[in-house]
């Protein structure tokens, strides 16, 4: 019965499009609200001609990449800085945390004046949003790494480098993912944000354009893009993760 | 005390690269004001009625987007965590949903919903959905068996499982998937107040930044993310206790 219930919830998710095409159709629902999902799907394809949604899709993509990148590159030496750095982990913590729970978006004027309209500004934000949660889950990760393994390694007289690649890293990984992913989510909310709000750059202008058009078919098309994006992208994610964690054992 | 220290050497040499860099004229002028400029447009904005005016409109909006989404949240997440089926039919479509970015939903939620605060209230709900879902869900599948053993053997009704066993075992994930919540809702909020809004500390923002009055906007935003701080705080301290 298990085995059945995916299929059925997919079912009654295409039974609950039928049912909103139908009420749409005796007008219970009006279409100048909630556009038919027969349009909507028919608009998929004319907003992936018309809109260049690859292209929009890609510069989305890079943006969340690059930002990706420098949070990961950023935050992960300095949750291993602040594990290893006693002092400054007391000190800097929960500054680290405020950080982490600001609403950081907010200044996204600011952002704008001090960086200019581009990309970059969007990079920026993203990677502001997204950097505070690596650090915290880091160290979170390290500081949790079982007493015995960190023992066995100065044994064996592992350099810090050492260390790190075989004991604290494998050790600390699903709470750095669980950062990362927690990270990658608050800078994609705002890389996306960013672009709708400012009307800049990809999946994010493109909702904004086609709404400002009033083009309710294409906007709902274009939502639809955007969580099919979103939903590719963290199961991508959680492939590496499960993919790292075999090569580590 | 070494802690306190290195927070205080840290904030002072903060405050002095700040200054330095408003003093250097290498930015254009009043995008780095003086930290007494900030502090005199904090003070000006403290003793602004408007301030107050505003800060009510968006804390209604909280206040009713946290209520609707966190209880929308927590029966979904009861019943996910309760029933294998409706687990494994819709939890998947929970988690995927969970990190889009809400705001793409917005231009349907104007208009459904108007320009108001309606808008504003359902963004802030639907991102407060899915965290308090996804905890409480977990939370239950958490519940030792031994407890619902118990209940059983005592031949607990439906409702005095939910209120002597489920709900006290679902306080922490519930409140942990609440303080998350809040964090989303109070983005998802602000940015539409962004967007299109006559009311709310958004649409404060967004009027000292087209004014170009860049001390008031840096004072509204010290404000809010002392606001929404002190709010996580409480909440944090809450599940501790």
């Amino acid at each position: 019965m298990i085995r059945l219930a995916p299929v059925f919830g997919l079912v009654t998710l295409i039974a609950a499009g039928l049912a909103l095409q139908g009420l749409i159709a005796i007008d219970v629902v009006s279409r100048y609200v909630v556009p038919p999902p027969s349009e909507v799907l028919a608009a998929l394809g004319r907003i992936v001609v018309e809109e260049q949604v690859p292209a929009r899709f890609l510069l989305t993509s890079a943006e969340t990449f690059a930002a990706g990148l420098l949070i990961l590159t950023a935050g992960v030496p300095a949750g291993f800085w602040l594990y290893h750095s006693r002092p400054f982990r007391r000190a800097f913590e929960p500054w680290v945390a405020a950080w982490a729970a600001a609403p950081l978006v907010l200044a996204y004027p600011l952002f704008l004046v001090l960086f200019g309209r581009s990309s970059i500004t969007i990079v920026i934000l993203g990677v502001a949003a997204g950097t505070a949660p690596v650090i915290l889950k880091t160290v979170e990760g390290l500081a949790a790494t079982r007493t015995v393994l960190i023992d066995v390694g100065r044994s064996l007289r592992l350099t810090r480098g050492q260390m790190f690649r075989k004991i604290l890293f494998p050790a600390a990984m699903p709470a750095i993912f669980t950062g990362l992913r927690l990270g990658l989510t608050f800078s994609l909310i705002n890389i996306v944000g960013v672009e709708f709000l400012i009307n800049l750059g990809g999946l994010g202008q493109l909702i904004n354009e086609l709404a400002e058009r009033y083009d309710l078919a294409g906007t709902y098309a274009a939502i639809g893009f955007v969580l099919l994006a979103s939903m590719l992208f963290f199961v991508c994610l959680e492939h590496i993760e499960r993919w790292l964690r075999r090569a580590y054992g | 005390m070494a802690a306190a220290r290195l927070r205080l050497i840290a904030a002072v040499a903060i405050m002095a690269a700040w200054e330095a860099l408003a003093a250097s004229g290498l930015l254009f002028r009043d995008v780095v004001p003086s930290l007494w400029y900030i502090a005199k447009a904090l003070a000006i904005t403290l003793a602004d009625p408007a301030f107050y005016r505003n800060l009510g409109v968006t804390s209604g909006e909280f206040l009713m987007a946290v209520s609707v989404g966190g209880l929308a949240g927590a029966s979904a997440g009861l019943a996910l965590g309760a029933n294998r089926f409706l687990a494994a039919a819709y939890e998947r479509w929970v988690h995927y949903l969970a990190p889009v970015p809400k705001i793409i939903f917005f231009p349907a939620l104007l208009l459904a919903f108007g320009a108001g605060p309606g808008s504003k209230i359902a963004m802030g709900a639907i991102s407060c959905f899915f965290p308090v879902a996804i905890s409480v869900a977990s939370g239950v599948r958490a519940v030792r068996p031994v407890l619902l053993n118990v209940g059983h053997g005592f031949r607990a009704t439906t409702w005095q499982m939910a209120t002597k066993i489920y709900l006290p075992a679902v306080r922490e994930p519930l409140l942990n998937g609440l303080r998350l919540g809040f964090g989303v809702a109070a983005i998802g909020i602000l940015l539409a107040e962004t967007k299109l809004s006559k009311a709310g500390i958004g649409f404060l923002v967004m009027d000292s930044y087209r004014r170009f009055d860049m001390p008031g906007m840096y004072a509204l935003l010290i404000l809010v993310v002392l606001l929404v701080a002190a709010v996580n705080a409480a909440l944090t301290r809450l599940n501790r206790n």
